[in-house]
């Protein structure tokens, strides 16, 4: 790296839309740490009312599956359609449960 | 020169750069027949998914050509914000041109992902060894020179952007999606104030003309060399990092801006311009391929000008990288 | 003077002020050390042109001349704008020295609209009150510089400390009143400035303190009079960009 660069690390910023709302991701920012990762990620995500809270997480703490794992991850849930409420028929003459 | 070690499954993380090289040529060749199975599906290719090094390649010219367009493109229009006629024209420049500024920093973002530093594609930039769009080596000598931009300039970045949204590269494709978001009130803004020359003084309607004059044509050939002469699309088209030619864009662009032109009444600086009523478009005369040629090689009005401009502000603030660098490098070690 | 007179005068200051600074910040634009600071400079500027047109438009309509607040901005003279000195100072595209500028205008900023939302005018009280959480993050976003610059490397040290002795003559002047402050003060509408005064160097030196710099010694000149129209020669070139278009093309509409 030349000296020109200091290359800052890349933290991610995430955004609640709305109270009550999840944190969704937004994008990346340059910082050389947390405090000045958050002022970055407020002006850079935030110029247009984006939201009411903000998260930056260093990319590198971020552990992420692999293309790999897709299978083993994911597809075993495929036969376990009791899971999702509309598995089970309501009796007749029952209007309505839960 | 380390490489930016990221790995994020839902945005950006890094790609595997350097594993084909471990792969032996049958599965090489089946794992491209799957990226290739892929692209033709439809299914959007994520930075940790395997994919070949030409098309990892291709792509990080591509994206990051593209966001130092934005970035250097922020010095013409820049060039006249102390400048804006009023406050509220000059709040929408300020606004706009820190949206490129924004924009370029979506692009690196996503193109980090692709396993290079913004901070080396930046050097890239700087020593010319990575290109940037010709259009803003043109000077901006009046205010209508921002309404053309605006206009012109990023109405036909628009027509680009919308179709690079549907991208075949997950992470490129979600910052053109914001991007086209934020963009929108660029052209509009860019429209608006040529409408309000045209019906300006007289000399507001000359000094419109006379920038519809001066961009017209470098608006055109920001669509890139006709498709018979564009070495890099047949693997961009194949991979649906590009999903139309550059002609098929560029007469887009033209159908939907004579319209829009005639309607403020200035004039398009081409007299063979003209609508095919059988092929139902514009047909318009011959793009000076040679000036297109001069100006990407560096050798447009404003080219040494625009590099000095970045390169000095890359210097100068060098010393304030380092020292905020260096404050937190203190502020952590003292916590241990 | 009348109480009117008054406020309008009270009005252009903060206006002619907020332009002022935001027309430096603008000149960053396409210029900043790394993207991220580039578009915050900008952010910042976009924040006191709104306060600028708040401002000029309130004044606008209380002389109810038939002026606009562009008319505000773009058609009156230097000896007329009565900006504190400080915020028209030049920074020679040096980082430090923009950040140093923006942060002593801001914390008098940040204390005199936190008066000024309890203001007697009503407009004044809203614009204040708009113009706060604006100016709170400048404080913020700059003081965070001012230490990381402080204490950051030996030369950044050196360059943030030569900026601060190079701005701090004009520091005495953002605290200077006059007649219009008087009536203002006893409309209940106005600050009285003097009393902010030890909460801006409170304000200003923990932030000091953080980033290893101290307070030059108050000796040599003290700039004076941004407030009666006496300015240094940088404001003059600022309007001469800043009103080109308006004033050579009188009769335009852009």
């Amino acid at each position: 790296m030349s000296d020109n660069n200091h290359q800052w690390p890349i933290w991610e910023v995430f955004i609640q839309p709305k109270n009550g709302s999840a944190h969704e991701h937004a994008g990346s920012v340059h910082a050389p740490d947390g405090e000045m990762a958050l002022l970055n990620a407020r002006d850079v995500y935030g110029r247009r009312l984006e939201g009411v809270n903000m998260w930056v997480v260093p990319a590198l703490a971020i552990v992420a599956s692999t293309p790999d794992d897709v299978g083993p991850f994911f597809d075993p849930a495929n036969d376990k359609m009791y899971r999702w409420p509309n598995y089970f028929k309501t009796p007749e003459g029952i209007k309505q449960i839960s | 020169m380390h490489f930016v070690k990221r790995i994020l499954a839902n945005c950006n993380q890094t790609s595997n750069i350097g594993m084909e090289t471990t792969l032996s040529v049958e599965e090489l060749n089946k794992r491209e027949a799957e990226f290739d199975a892929k692209i033709a599906s439809g299914i959007t290719i994520e930075p940790k998914d395997w994919m070949p090094e030409r098309y990892r390649k291709q792509l990080l010219r591509m994206m990051s050509q593209h966001a130092h367009s934005e970035v250097v493109g922020m010095l013409p229009e820049g060039n006249w914000i102390t400048r804006a006629p009023s406050l509220a024209r000059k709040a929408v420049l300020l606004a706009k041109v820190q949206d490129e500024a924004g924009h370029g920093l979506y692009i690196y973002s996503a193109a980090e992902t692709l396993g290079m530093d913004r901070s080396e594609m930046i050097d890239q930039l700087l020593s010319g060894k990575a290109k940037y769009s010709s259009i803003f080596n043109y000077p901006t000598l009046t205010w209508a020179d921002i309404g053309a931009i605006g206009w012109l300039v990023d109405g036909a970045a628009i027509v680009n952007q919308t179709v690079l949204a549907k991208c075949s590269y997950g992470p490129y494709a979600r910052a053109m999606l914001r991007i086209c978001k934020e963009e929108n009130f660029h052209n509009k803004q860019g429209y608006q104030i040529m409408a309000y020359l045209m019906r300006g003084t007289k000399e507001q309607r000359e000094m419109a003309q006379d920038a519809m004059n001066r961009f017209w044509w470098p608006s055109l050939m920001m669509f890139g060399p006709s498709d018979t002469n564009s070495p890099n699309s047949g693997d961009l088209m194949k991979w649906k990092v590009k999903l139309h030619s550059n002609d098929d864009l560029r007469q887009r662009f033209i159908d939907r801006t004579v319209p829009q032109a005639e309607a403020i009444g200035l004039r398009i600086p081409d007299e063979n311009l003209k609508f095919n009523e059988s092929t139902r478009h514009y047909d318009f005369g011959e793009i000076n391929w040679e000036e297109f040629k001069q100006v990407v090689s560096g050798n447009g009005p404003c080219n040494k000008l625009r590099m000095k401009q970045r390169a000095d502000a890359h210097t100068n603030g060098a010393w304030v990288r380092e020292a905020a660098a260096a404050y937190s490098a203190k502020k952590a070690a003292s916590k241990n | 003077m009348s109480s009117k007179n008054a406020l309008i005068e009270y009005c252009l200051r903060i206006a002619d002020n907020s332009s002022i600074l935001a027309h430096r910040l603008s000149e960053w634009s396409g210029h900043g050390p790394i993207l991220e600071e580039d578009i915050a400079m900008s952010n910042m500027a976009l924040d006191l042109i709104g306060q600028a047109r708040g401002f000029y438009a309130y004044a606008a309509t209380l002389e109810n001349k038939g002026r606009s607040e562009d008319d505000l901005a773009f058609r009156r003279d230097a000896r007329e704008f009565v900006n504190r000195n400080l915020v028209e100072q030049p920074d020679h595209k040096d980082f430090g020295t923009a950040i140093m500028r923006s942060f002593l205008y801001s914390c008098l900023s940040y204390l005199q609209f936190r008066t000024l939302m309890n203001s007697n005018d009503e407009t004044v009280s809203g614009l204040s009150a708009k113009a706060i959480k604006e100016v709170i993050y400048h404080v913020r976003h700059c003081g965070d510089w001012i230490v990381r610059l402080g204490d950051g490397t030996e030369e950044s040290h050196q360059r943030i400390t030569d900026s601060l002795n190079d701005l701090w003559m004009y520091t005495n002047e953002l605290f200077e009143q006059n007649e219009v402050d008087a009536i203002l003060l006893n409309d209940g509408v106005g600050v009285d400035l003097t009393l902010l005064q030890q909460d801006w160097l409170n304000l200003v030196k923990e932030i000091f303190s953080q980033a290893q710099l101290t307070i030059p010694d108050v000796g040599g000149y003290q700039s004076s009079g941004g407030i009666k129209g006496l300015h240094t020669e940088h404001l003059g070139f600022i309007l001469a960009e800043m009103q080109f278009l308006p004033r050579a093309y009188p009769d335009a509409i852009w």
